[in-house]
């Protein structure tokens, strides 16, 4: 599935990387500890989390993952959204709890480690 | 003349919730004092409430105290900070009280959180919710602690929860640490967690200095690891020189 079909189905708002959306999403990971994000997402997933902190592009780049969904609907930093820009990430947010959000994704068909 | 100096930054006493009711003045810089200590830091979690006391009690026994403070970040990052002068310990504190939002604390769940006079009197209970988070970014604790010229030390970057590598993976390049701390479980314990190493120096490629203290929220547990400072005299400043390795002073 694609960012941008997640965008509609979710009613998302695209805060940066507007052009990111025909990324392709393969499963998805949430957490707020970054480390534990670094340790176990993989490549392609779609990263759910309330942190606005810059590190989440930064991590977002280093897994090569799909796009970020903010919760809650967190603002990012200044310098979040500059990161997510230049590192052509989208950053995605949610009126939703994580708990929606997550449930959302699974109806979807998008999935942790195993098949939904 | 420069000499060493013992010391033991990050001690909490009653007023943190987490911290057990005999984390008292007396009880603190006795035990300090036995154990060695030339200077200790009281840094409860977003308060500065019981500093003045351990202070006064610290000048009686001949232990040198170190006004301070843990304090939660936006990211739930705990930066310490200590300060020389009690009007930057008074300014941080509002800056602190009006970012930490209007929750109580719950004591039965969380602890009581004990204002203590210098003769380990109680004298109040301070009603906030001290182990929240404040609504303050990790760059800006860092930035509000320099421009009130206090020292800012991540705490326990070894540690999962509350520890910056933990909540934010890396520490950010443009971060102004003075050092960062770990945990005395650091020696024993490995340094890999969640596939990633816990290593202050590999995570952000700038060289942090590195100290260690105890994060005692028990009496038994003051001291349990302790940074040896080459310095003139304790102070913030001095500190800062010694982490910098700058005028003969150090970090042994």
């Amino acid at each position: 599935m694609k960012l941008k079909e997640i965008v509609k189905e979710l009613n998302l708002k695209v805060i940066t990387a507007k052009d990111s959306l025909d990324k392709e999403v393969i499963g998805g990971y949430a957490s707020d500890l970054l480390s534990d994000v670094i340790a176990n997402s993989k490549d392609s997933n779609i990263w759910v989390t309330l942190q606005i902190h810059q590190n989440i592009v930064a991590v977002a780049s280093m897994k090569n993952l799909s796009g970020i969904i903010l919760v809650n609907a967190r603002e990012p930093e200044k310098d979040t959204v500059e990161k997510a820009e230049q590192e052509n990430i989208a950053i995605m947010a949610s009126n939703l709890p994580a708990f929606e959000v997550i449930g959302r994704l699974y109806a979807l068909g998008i999935c942790g480690k195993k098949q939904c | 003349m420069l000499k060493e100096f013992i010391g033991d930054l990050h001690i909490h006493t009653c007023l943190s919730p987490c911290g057990d009711k005999d984390m008292v003045p007396t009880r603190i810089v006795k035990e300090a004092q036995n154990l060695g200590l030339n200077f200790i830091g009281i840094s409860d979690h977003n308060s500065v409430e019981n500093i003045f006391a351990v202070k006064k009690v610290g000048e009686k026994f001949g232990v040198k105290v170190l006004g301070g403070i843990e304090i939660t970040s936006e990211e739930e990052v705990h930066i310490l900070a200590f300060f020389d002068e009690d009007w930057s310990l008074v300014k941080i504190q509002e800056i602190v009280y009006e970012n930490l939002g209007n929750e109580e604390n719950d004591e039965t769940l969380f602890g009581e959180q004990l204002i203590i006079d210098e003769n380990d009197r109680i004298i109040g209970k301070n009603r906030r919710f001290l182990i929240g988070a404040t609504e303050l970014k990790v760059e800006e604790i860092v930035d509000l602690i320099h421009n009130l010229d206090g020292l800012a030390i991540a705490a326990h970057v070894d540690r999962e929860s509350f520890g910056i590598i933990g909540q934010l993976g890396f520490i950010p390049k443009e971060l102004k640490l003075d050092a960062v701390e770990v945990s005395p479980l650091f020696r024993s314990q490995p340094r890999i967690k969640y596939g990633v190493e816990v290593s202050p120096v590999s995570s952000t490629g700038q060289n942090l200095p590195i100290v260690s203290f105890s994060d005692a929220h028990r009496i038994e547990d003051i001291g349990k690891s302790f940074t040896t400072f080459f310095l003139e005299e304790v102070t913030v400043n001095e500190i800062k020189k010694a982490l910098l390795n700058q005028d003969g002073r150090g970090v042994i």
